[in-house]
């Protein structure tokens, strides 16, 4: 794997150092994502009002390596809440960035927490 | 710990590894895998398909991987050289040696190449390995450089050389398949059946020369042709060879163990060769005197040897092995099975012959009437699985046998149902899984659909011959467990795309939760569901795509199609392909403004490549303001209706093509549809058009427009049908009307007009009662439902720019202004493309 990929590493709770602070939580769409950048890093994140969860992952889809993953469509598969790639509908698990329906690397998580309706993204640095 | 080798990494080989490693027993030894070939184990019996993608990948028995993760080691790319019996040891072609406590020869069969003088010369091929097909590929491309209309024949009209017959034939040389015996596929055809099926492969094009015996192949040092007698010469510029296979028995023969006359390494009904310790298995294996040359006796044999080792000592090879088998050409149907030729001693036969349909139909009965004994199907093979179970089980049949054959009348199958087979039945001969076991996967729960049944009984995973029937068996026991087997759309909704309609239309839902929630099975949506709801509002509310952004497939979302990296294409409508030269230069204008690639499309359209996120509306805005509109190239909606000039201009137009063109796109302009929709309008029967290649297609004629339905192009490229003759504009729009409203409210998702009108029962009989003659009394509905969708059309794209709310989405980043910073072009013939995928 190559160096971009390699930014992307999931941050467990525990291990969140800076909450950075995105924007507010109406400039994203309901059950939808949208793009947020934290240095050079492309988090994609998604309010999965459904579950009244808000999720955020890496923009970047491994198979081909594009930035894209934020303007996926989000949903479950039996059960697990998950973003589809909107190139070739790879799947992805929203908890822990596992892919469904096939066998590429898992993608990074992070985690999010809405204060006063704005939104904040975990990283460890 | 033990050691076991096995020697070749072929189907059976491979066979061999994954029973093994499935042993609880296996752990107490070390699996040491030596294939000769550069690659894992492939899917022989499916080579062909390797011509279709050249993806070897998709071939694989296992991923390398596979092999680490079970504790194998594989050795590729190095072939075993001798053994050596009194120390059991192997040295390889690169002078390893390892020790073995059992060895297991796979070594399988090379293709048989008859001694004919020229054989070597370049341009003859044999039919076996990846590698041969490359070769194949690679030297038919340069022959058909030299001459477009090259020949190419194959020596063999057995199975494979049938095969690889139609491999040549779709390398787009001109087939010739050459047979020494009177008949083809000797081994599995009586002489009328054989005759059948030439008068058919002739049909499609395959050239077929029988009783030929080749005396030698010409050419200096390429071939260019093959003589026969002494005036009979076949001018060719490639062979392929296929004319039997040679077990690989060199080891058997170097270290000594008993072989046979005609090659092949003797085993008992252990597996067990000459030496105890060394086992033989699939072709490489004589058993019974026989080698067979397929994958299920193989792959049986592979699970012998596995117990053998494994210390179950009565797990021991059935003595007589089910030969029948079924060619896998596409289009051409030929099947044998049992004791496909019949002595009068044994019983009788029952034919059943149709030269006109290519059709051949032979049972061999018992003499009681009772039970089946083989028999041979050419150009209708689908009672294959069920005449071969009837056989396998010894069945008892109908009173009157030749029901079994017979074209039925009523449409019902004579036999009963997959349910009255017996437990035993085996249904999936490679991966050797019976009825029961595929029953009990799902009476005990475990398997839910067919995909479940296929991953836990693993039926179905090898020639793919038994899936038809383990889908029956899957659907017929759900159905006996009262559960209802439904096309429904995906896992979150009981239904199929008609009823969520219905649902829809009736209830007067406005939003996908409210359908989710009320007809839902508790989730939360997926990219399944949410696209198909999404249009399917789109055409009972006439709503846009910007209604509900987030519900809509990734293109319909941004309202532009996706491109590799993750820009956008932009395609403004120019209906009926007629533009001004101002509109012409305002397009150059915006493009070269904002570096955008530029193609004419096949749609006859121009397509601006490139645009990032930011820049779509921007774009968009500017092309809005010179009168264009959106084209809709990302929806599954009306794409274009492609005209020729028509009258207007051409000196043999019988109507304005494009006038009418331009009408019928401004029509249907933004509706959504199960799949993408798209017309032509053609001004004479010279049909520049090509409007039987679309969804649908008109062609002036004297006194009217015929008016064709249900063409494709694409991946399965159909015709379209006459629907009416000599109608007026007026009649034409009306039927297109009834035609594409009924298509939206019974076609599968994502399911084209040629597909679906493919499968509407009745044909197009019905469809005319339907949309002319209006038997199911809905024509009027059909009628109101589309004019109203006409008359809310709205531009999407105009939508969206005037509404800050709705371009919300256009940005890339949510918390800056910024643009993607990964993206990445290279210049391409003084324009841009991006950077290739790695
Ligand atoms: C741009 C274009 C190729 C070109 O450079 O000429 C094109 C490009 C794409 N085609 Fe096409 N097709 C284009 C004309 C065609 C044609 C020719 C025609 O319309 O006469 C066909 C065959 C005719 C037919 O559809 O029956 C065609 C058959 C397909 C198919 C196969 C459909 C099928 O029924 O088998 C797909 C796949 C699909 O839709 O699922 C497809 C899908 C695509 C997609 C949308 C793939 C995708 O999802 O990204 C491509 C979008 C690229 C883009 O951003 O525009 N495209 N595509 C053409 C756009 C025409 C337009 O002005 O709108
Ligand atoms: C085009 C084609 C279509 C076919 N279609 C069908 C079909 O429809 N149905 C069906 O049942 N069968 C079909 N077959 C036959 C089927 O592929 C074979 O029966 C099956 O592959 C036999 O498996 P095997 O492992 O015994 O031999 P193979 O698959 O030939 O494998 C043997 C392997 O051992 C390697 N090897 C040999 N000697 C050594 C050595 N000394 N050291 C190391 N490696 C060695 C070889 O390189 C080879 O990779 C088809 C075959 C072909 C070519
Ligand atoms: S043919 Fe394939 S590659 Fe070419 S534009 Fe159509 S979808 Fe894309
Ligand atoms: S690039 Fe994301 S699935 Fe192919």
């Amino acid at each position: 794997m190559n160096a971009i990929s390699n930014k992307y590493k999931t941050v467990k709770i525990d291990d969140v150092k800076i909450w950075f602070k995105a924007t507010s939580t109406n400039n994203f769409p309901i059950n939808g994502g949208a793009c947020v950048k934290y240095k050079d890093l492309q988090i994609a994140v998604f309010n999965f009002k459904r579950l009244n969860k808000w999720y955020a992952c890496q923009n970047l889809s491994p198979e081909k390596e594009e930035m894209v993953l934020s303007r996926g469509m989000i949903g479950d598969h039996k059960g697990i809440p998950m973003v589809a790639c909107p190139l070739h509908k790879k799947t992805f698990s929203l908890e822990d960035g596992t892919n469904l329906n096939g066998d590429l690397e898992a993608i990074a998580t992070y985690p999010v927490k809405i204060e006063d309706d704005i939104v904040y993204i975990g990283f460890s640095e | 710990m033990k050691t076991v080798i096995v020697v070749g990494n072929g189907m059976v080989g491979y066979k061999f590894c994954e029973k093994f490693v499935a042993k609880k027993e296996s752990k107490a030894f070390k699996l040491i895998v030596f294939g000769e070939e550069p690659r894992p184990a492939y899917d022989r019996v499916h080579l062909s398909e390797f011509f279709e993608n050249q993806d070897a990948k998709a071939l694989e028995m296992a991923p390398a991987e596979w092999y680490q993760e079970n504790n194998i080691d594989l050795i590729i790319d190095e072939r075993v050289a001798d053994i050596n019996r009194k120390d059991k040891t192997i040295t390889t072609a690169k002078n390893r040696e390892f020790s073995y406590d059992y060895l297991v020869l796979a070594t399988g069969s090379s293709a048989f190449v008859p001694p004919i003088k020229g054989v070597e010369k370049e341009g003859v091929f044999v039919y076996r390995t990846i590698e041969d097909l490359e070769g194949m590929l690679a030297y038919a491309a340069k022959l058909k450089e030299r001459n477009p209309k090259a020949k190419a024949a194959v020596l063999g009209g057995g199975l494979l050389g049938l095969e690889a017959g139609k491999a040549v034939m779709d390398m787009g040389l001109e087939p010739h398949i050459v047979e020494f015996a009177p008949k083809l596929m000797p081994r599995q055809l009586d002489s009328r059946s054989s005759q059948v099926l030439q008068l058919k492969l002739e049909s499609i094009g395959l050239n077929i020369h029988l009783s030929k015996a080749t005396n030698q192949i010409l050419g200096d040092k390429t071939i260019t042709g093959m003589e026969f007698g002494e005036d009979d010469v076949l001018d060719v510029e490639m062979l392929v060879i296929s004319a039997g296979i040679r077990p690989r028995d060199e080891l058997g023969k170097s270290s000594g163990l008993e072989t046979g006359v005609r090659g092949g390494i003797v085993v008992d009904n252990k597996m067990q060769t000459s030496d105890k310790n060394i086992y033989a298995i699939g072709e490489i294996a004589l058993y019974n005197q026989m080698i067979y040359g397929l994958v299920a006796p193989g792959y049986d044999m592979a699970g012998i040897a596995v117990d053998q080792i494994l210390g179950d000592e009565n797990s021991l090879m059935v003595s007589s092995i089910d030969m029948s088998t079924k060619l896998k050409l596409i289009g051409v149907d030929v099947a044998s099975f049992g004791e496909p030729f019949m002595p009068a001693s044994k019983g009788h036969s029952i034919i059943y012959e149709d030269k006109t349909k290519f059709l051949y139909k032979r049972i061999n009965v018992s003499h009681d009437r009772k039970k089946l004994l083989g028999g041979i199907l050419v150009g209708d093979a689908s009672d294959y699985s069920m005449l071969h179970q009837v056989f396998l089980n010894g069945m008892t049949i109908p009173e009157e046998p030749a029901q079994l054959i017979l074209p039925a009348t009523d449409g019902s199958s004579s036999f009963g149902d997959v349910m009255d087979l017996p437990d035993e039945a085996q249904i999936c001969s490679c991966e050797s899984v019976t009825k029961g076991q595929i029953c009990s996967a799902i009476e005990s729960g475990e398997a839910k659909d067919l995909g479940d049944v296929v991953s836990c009984t693993k039926a179905g995973t090898g020639c793919g011959g038994c899936k038809p029937m383990v889908k029956d068996l899957t659907e017929a026991t759900l159905k006996s467990l009262g559960i209802e087997v439904k096309d429904s759309i995906c896992e979150h909704f009981d239904y199929n795309r008609q009823e969520l309609f219905s649902l829809i239309q009736v209830k007067e839902y406005k939003t996908f939760n409210d359908v989710l929630d009320k007809h839902g099975n508790g989730g939360h949506g997926c990219e399944i569901c949410k696209p198909v709801i999404a249009s399917l509002m789109a055409t009972i509310n006439a709503d846009t795509a910007n209604k509900e952004y987030a519900i809509q497939d990734s293109n319909d979302r941004f309202l532009a199609n996706i491109q590799r990296n993750g820009t956008y294409s932009v395609v403004p409508r120019v209906p009926g392909g007629e533009i001004t030269p101002d509109k012409l230069i305002a397009l150059g204008e915006i493009a070269k403004k904002y570096d955008l690639y530029t193609k004419i499309t096949g749609g006859v359209r121009i397509d601006l490549f490139g645009a990032t996120l930011n820049q779509l509306p921007l774009v968009w805005k500017e092309l809005i303001d010179h009168g264009f509109e959106s084209g809709h190239a990302y929806g599954k909606s009306l794409r274009t209706v492609k005209t020729c000039v028509g009258s207007t201009w051409c000196r043999y137009g019988m109507d304005e093509s494009v006038t009418f063109g331009i009408e019928l796109e401004n029509r249907y302009r933004g509706i959504r549809a199960p799949h993408k929709i798209k017309g032509g309008v053609s001004g004479c029967i010279r049909e520049c058009a090509e409007a039987r290649g679309k969804d649908f297609g008109l062609i002036a004629v004297e006194g009217g427009w015929n008016l064709y339905v249900g063409g494709n192009g694409g991946a399965t490229p159909r015709h379209a049908e006459l629907l009416a003759e000599q109608i007026d504009n007026e009649t034409v729009i009306k039927y297109i009307d009834r035609y594409l409203m009924f298509y939206m409210r019974t076609a599968k998702p994502l399911q084209r007009t040629a597909a679906w009108q493919e499968r509407l029962e009745g044909g197009m009989d019905y469809l005319k009662e339907v949309i002319i003659e209006d038997k199911l009394g809905i024509a009027t509905d059909l009628d109101n439902e589309m004019q109203t969708l006409v008359n809310k059309f709205e531009c999407e794209w105009t939508q969206a720019i005037n509404n800050p709310e709705m371009m919300k989405r256009f940005n890339h980043f949510v918390n800056s202004e910024e643009e993607d910073d990964n993206l990445v072009f290279v210049p391409m013939r003084e324009q841009k493309m991006p950077e290739p995928w790695k």
